[in-house]
């Protein structure tokens, strides 16, 4: 909320300065968003003299002007005002300068019609001083030439710019601001007269009746209104006009600007109708589904929820939030009906959302305006009117009745002490409260605190230990440490907590950069992964690719994958670590581990190195960066299922599925699908991974953490080779199974060494060879020992894999 | 030919032989030559056998003396030969040691920002004695808004830019959290019941002491506004912490993420619906420059909201206000990181640039922690 500091002064007796009130404004809650000076856009126009004006040979309505502007020669301007005339002094704007009425930068050696112009004779429009662009603006003759406009016409006031709090209804006008300051010791609050002004006659508008639908809401809670005939109006005296534009309000005419500035002043939102243009009787009631020509020339369709303001013709003022055109005040209103009234500031800021109507008189009304200010606010608006257009005030016409919430907090003063750590006297937190208009009663340590009907928002104890505290200053409340922990802390990190910093640490130890990507992506990225279910879907969404809470972290991923490419960068290795949505329930929201590597970025490293070829990755790094995520977590990969069951996303024939027995998935790896990549426009070789953090078994928990026993043979193991020829699809994982299984006791280890296909092993078939380690315990091996395993071994292979030993 | 010219013949031709051979087979063939069994050294020495006793005596030692000395140039050249040749090995096994690496993985892979402050983070809460918590993205309309004494139709719901969910098959109002704070009742709320799922923070009795970090969201964009960002809530309920205790908390908070010796704080009163009284806290620097000094200069900048507890959210928790009490802070977690390590657009964080990450991310086993520092 924007004020002057003027304005200010015109509610508060203060010798403060601008900073010492810019300070207390933040310290006691009304948080300072600027200071501006009000002449700063003004600062480059001068005070000029017309030494000359001719008329343009080629123009019926252009000057040619000599203008004197202080700068010890004449400039060429040519005017199009009717009033310039030689001699005469008005505001001049040197090129370069902007034209705040005009929004634009005045060009220099500009050509009007075969004649040079440098420069512009203003008017008040131009200038956004006020409406009036009749004419360039005439100085007193006594106006020194060449001085700073601003400096001459005092336009140098200070214009306060304040954040109020939703909570803060009462400080929306300026009075409400300088009742704070006040208590807060800044000065004395000057009241304002709002007494009765006397009527003439009754009123040609009756009180309004209330003609609400049975349990359909009503907003209205009292109407006061007051007729005023044979008002004069017309453009508001200039003091009202610089007053509205200095805080960024337009003048409209002197009865609007009167509501403006009370609603303003002192927060009481008003309305004013042309009664001439009221049809029938106004009442108070529902719309009806009504389409409502707004006085911001837009069309809203009203609905019964609302509150309207009615004649016989349809609605005259959607209540409390904006007015008509059809009964609105123009300079022609002679007959005026001014509306002060006091609404449900629920029902207001509903049907402000509703309609989306962001008006000075909602933001008031549902922050709720005191109701004690209904009928001195009507008082108050007719005696401006009185004053500033004359007219004849009727009797005013009052329905309904105001609610006060008279609400009495029982208050220990111990509450201060016991919420902030502040030792104040109960004498100093009395004169607290009363400065602020509560009034404290009892005697002990608990008083009955009856609250100012301004502040609805104060409800409660904690309330009035704000209060207290706003005015002492929180910077005044002593600091004390926290007591520490009498104990070492004990774990801080849950499970998953750990896992995803073990997980990130893992990746980026892999030579993957870790990438933070939008929860929400497009709707066809989550169909694509699983997701895309309406209950994952926002109601609002921001934009169009950003519709669906992500099931899977890889579309965030290849979609960053294909921005890094699209800047030069194919070669990337990104991970996240982040949540992924199964369903809307807390429960369906999973962490996943991810990561996708494109072009040659392997964990060796990317690009063209002398050291070797640029490979293109491919699933043996997906499947080695989710082996060492499974790893850094604890979790062997040897010991869980390796699954060739590959993910939607992935090549069929390269990508597989890590499980853990028939229910539990914990991730998978792959190359992405041809068909896929086409789909999202990638080309080039993705790797990619995802893990399901929170389906990895929970570690059992041990009272101690001691380690098996390690038993250390003293004997050297015995190492075997075999080579089986089998069919191309025997997984390796079965030969390695039933490889193991052949002797339990003795057989520690089975590795791969190689693998081969080709004609000569046949179509179809292959080679695989393996090594095994066989490890003595108690004595050395005999020959016949040997030989007996590596029969089970070759027995147990074939049997598995249909395959035979490779002669 | 005496036999002293014989052996001077011999050691000459056999010096020289030694001498012009350039491998060491050549030289086994001269050693082979001269001392084999059929060599002419060994020959030389066969005669001593049919020599008279006197001549012996003295021919003995001469030729047993050629032989020796035969046999030490043989030895010296065989050295030689092997030096030389280990030489040329090595001189045909050299590399060009200035030819670079590849970057190992770890000097590529780089931590996000967001997770190394939250890390940082966690560092100092947890030797404040504050656990982890966390609630659920996805969030019902009474967790997020009326548990925490948003109104029905207040507009202190309009501060927040509110993404809101289509409805579900359980009619459940849902949003996208717009804070971390719906997590403080989750923590704080008196229940039975086991959370649905391992990673939200069961129930807990007072004392309390949490921080909630978590990404959040609201329907806002630009500069220093993204729809998604991330937030931490810190909680503390027992029955004697007030604001004085507020105010050391934060202050030794940003001191030590900071890393500065002093931070000098302002705070404002203001208005949140789950605190009571609430406060805005500005923390002093300078922004003359490029970067942002915490802990100098003469600007404010807003970094997080506080206040006590508000008694409905305790109530709502089902404890009794009038005996527990506590307070709540939070802290936009992109901000300070943006603050302390002076990236200047939000938007980039999660823009996944490959540059943008190497720039600003963190080396992978650079963790921060209390005892190693928090930042290398």
């Amino acid at each position: 909320m924007k004020f002057t500091l003027d304005w200010l002064k015109e509610h508060l007796e203060t010798t403060a300065t601008v900073e010492e009130i810019g300070k207390a404004l933040t310290m006691i809650g009304l948080e300072v968003e600027g200071i501006e000076a009000q002449g700063k856009a003004l600062e480059k126009f001068v005070v000029a003299q017309v030494v000359q004006a001719a008329p343009h040979p080629n123009s019926d309505h252009l000057n040619i002007c000599k203008v004197d502007a202080g700068t010890g020669e004449l400039i060429d301007v040519v005017c199009g005002a009717p009033n310039v005339v030689t001699g005469m002094k008005s505001v001049f704007a040197f090129p370069g300068t902007y034209i705040p009425g005009k929004d634009f930068e005045l060009k220099g050696g500009v050509v009007i019609r075969g004649a040079p112009s440098n420069g512009m004779l203003c008017s008040a429009a131009e200038l956004e001083l006020s409406n009036d662009h009749d004419g360039i603006i005439s100085l007193p003759a006594d106006a020194p030439v060449g001085e700073k406009y601003v400096d001459y016409a005092g336009i140098n006031g200070v214009v306060f710019d304040i954040s109020i709090t939703p909570n803060r209804g009462d400080a929306t006008g300026v009075y409400g601001v300088a009742r704070d300051l006040a208590a807060f010791g800044l000065g004395t609050l000057k009241k304002t007269d709002m007494s009765p002004v006397p009527s003439q006659g009754a009123s040609p508008v009756p009180p309004l009746p209330h003609q609400f639908e049975p349990g359909q809401p009503k907003a209205i809670r009292k109407f006061a209104g007051r007729y005023i005939a044979g008002v004069r109006n017309g453009p508001s005296p200039d003091w009202l006009q610089a007053r509205l534009r200095a805080v960024g309000l337009r003048p409209i005419n002197t009865i609007v600007d009167i509501t403006n500035l009370v609603s303003l002043g002192w927060g009481r939102p008003l309305h004013a109708y042309d009664a001439d243009k009221v049809e029938g009787q106004m009442v108070l009631r529902n719309a009806h589904g009504e389409n409502f020509d707004a006085l911001d020339n837009k069309v809203y369709t009203l609905d019964d929820t609302m509150t309207v303001i009615a004649d016989d013709k349809g609605p005259l003022c959607l209540g409390g939030i904006m007015g008509g055109v059809r009964s609105g005040v123009t300079e022609a209103t002679t007959n005026v009906f001014i509306e002060c009234a006091s609404w449900d500031p629920d029902l207001i800021a509903q049907s402000g959302r509703k309609t989306g109507i962001v008006s000075d008189a909602r933001y008031r009304l549902e922050r709720s305006v005191d109701p004690a200010l209904t009928e001195p606010g009507m008082e108050l608006a007719t005696r401006l009117v009185l004053d500033l257009c004359g007219g004849t005030p009727k009797e005013p016409a009052i329905s309904g009745e105001d609610v006060f919430p008279g609400t009495v907090v029982d208050f220990p003063l111990s509450e201060v002490k016991r919420l902030t750590g502040l030792d104040v006297s109960p004498s100093e937190i009395e004169a607290i409260l009363s400065r602020l208009g509560f009034v404290a009663d009892g005697p002990g340590d608990v008083r009955s605190v009856k609250v100012p009907s301004w502040r609805p928002d104060v409800t409660q104890k904690a309330d009035l230990v704000e209060e207290v505290m706003r005015m002492v200053g929180v910077d005044n409340v002593p600091v004390e440490p926290l007591p520490r922990l009498n104990h070492v802390a004990p774990r801080i990190l849950t499970t998953i907590q750990n896992r995803r910093r073990i997980a990130r640490r893992a990746l980026a130890t892999r030579g993957l950069d870790e990438a933070v990507t939008w929860s929400f992506i497009s709707h066809d990225d989550a169909t694509r992964f699983g997701g895309g279910t309406e209950d994952r879907q926002l109601a609002n969404a921001i934009a169009s690719d950003m519709t669906d809470m992500r099931p899977s972290l890889l579309p965030g991923l290849l979609a960053a994958a294909g921005r890094n490419a699209n800047r030069g960068f194919a070669d990337v290795a990104l991970f996240e670590v982040g949540q992924v949505f199964l369903s809307d329930k807390p429960e369906g929201q999973h962490t996943y581990a991810s990561g996708v590597r494109t072009g040659t970025a392997k964990p060796s490293g990317s690009g063209r190195h002398w050291s070797g070829k640029a490979e293109a990755v491919g699933v043996w790094d997906a499947k080695a960066d989710l082996a060492a995520v499974l790893d850094a977590l604890g979790v062997d990969i040897d010991k869980v299922q390796v699954l060739p069951e590959a993910a939607s996303w992935s090549h069929p024939g390269r990508g597989g599925r890590i499980a853990l027995g028939p229910k539990v998935t914990l991730g998978w790896f792959g190359e992405l699908h041809p068909a896929l990549a086409a789909e999202l426009d990638i080309s080039g070789a993705v790797a990619a991974f995802e893990i399901d953090l929170d389906a990895l078994p929970e570690p059992r928990r041990k009272p101690t953490r001691t380690k098996p026993g390690l038993e250390l043979s003293p004997f050297q193991p015995v190492f075997r080779d075999f080579a089986f020829v089998m069919d191309r699809g025997v997984s390796a994982a079965s030969i390695l199974k039933a490889a193991k299984g052949a002797d339990k006791g003795l057989i520690r280890q089975v590795d791969i060494f190689d693998v081969f296909e080709g004609a000569h092993v046949g179509e179809g078939k292959k080679s695989v060879a393996i090594e095994v380690t066989l490890q003595p315990r108690d004595k050395t091996l005999t020959d016949e020992e040997i030989e007996r395993v590596s029969a089970a071994v070759v027995a147990a292979v074939t049997k598995t894999t249909g395959g035979e030993l490779r002669k | 030919m005496s036999l002293s010219a014989q052996i001077q013949t011999l050691r000459t031709e056999l010096a020289a032989a030694i001498a012009a051979a350039d491998t060491e087979a050549a030289l086994d063939a001269v050693r082979v030559s001269a001392l084999g069994k059929k060599g002419s050294v060994s020959a030389l020495l066969a005669t001593l056998g049919s020599m008279a006793p006197e001549d012996r005596r003295s021919a003995g030692p001469a030729i047993n003396g050629l032989k020796t000395e035969i046999a030490g140039l043989i030895e010296a050249r065989n050295s030689a030969l092997k030096a030389a040749a280990l030489d040329a090995r090595l001189k045909a096994e050299s590399v060009d040691v200035t030819l670079p690496l590849q970057p190992a993985p770890t000097a590529r892979g780089r931590i996000h920002p967001i997770s190394q402050t939250i890390d940082e983070i966690t560092a100092i809460f947890s030797d404040m004695g504050f656990s982890i918590a966390e609630g659920p993205d996805i969030e019902t309309d009474y967790y997020n808004f009326t548990a925490l004494n948003f109104p029905e139709g207040h507009p202190a719901r309009e501060m927040h830019d509110t993404f809101f969910m289509k409805p579900g098959a359980d009619g459940v109002k849902k949003v996208l959290r717009t804070h971390t704070s719906p997590v403080q009742v989750r923590v704080m709320q008196k229940t039975s019941q086991k959370p649905a799922a391992s990673y939200l923070t069961p129930a807990m009795d007072p004392p309390i002491r949490v921080v909630m970090p978590g990404r959040t969201y609201r329907n806002d964009s630009d500069q220093t506004h993204t729809p998604m960002f991330h937030q931490v809530e810190g909680l503390v309920i027992d029955k004697s912490s007030h604001i004085g205790q507020l105010r050391w908390v934060l202050e030794e908070f940003l001191k030590a993420f900071f890393e500065v010796p002093n931070v000098t704080l302002r705070f404002r009163p203001s208005f949140f619906p789950f605190t009571e009284p609430s406060m805005e806290v500005d923390v002093q620097c300078d922004r003359s420059g490029n970067e942002v000094k915490i802990g100098e200069g003469s600007d404010w900048l807003e970094i997080l909201g506080c206040g006590m507890v508000h008694p409905n959210v305790i109530r709502n928790a089902g404890l009794d206000p009038d005996v527990y009490q506590g307070f709540a802070f939070g802290v936009g977690i992109d901000r300070i990181a943006m603050l302390k390590y002076g990236m200047p657009d939000l938007r980039a964080f999660f823009d996944a640039d490959q540059r943008w990450l190497d720039h600003y991310g963190f080396r992978p086993l650079d963790l921060p922690t209390l005892f190693g520092g928090l930042s290398s």
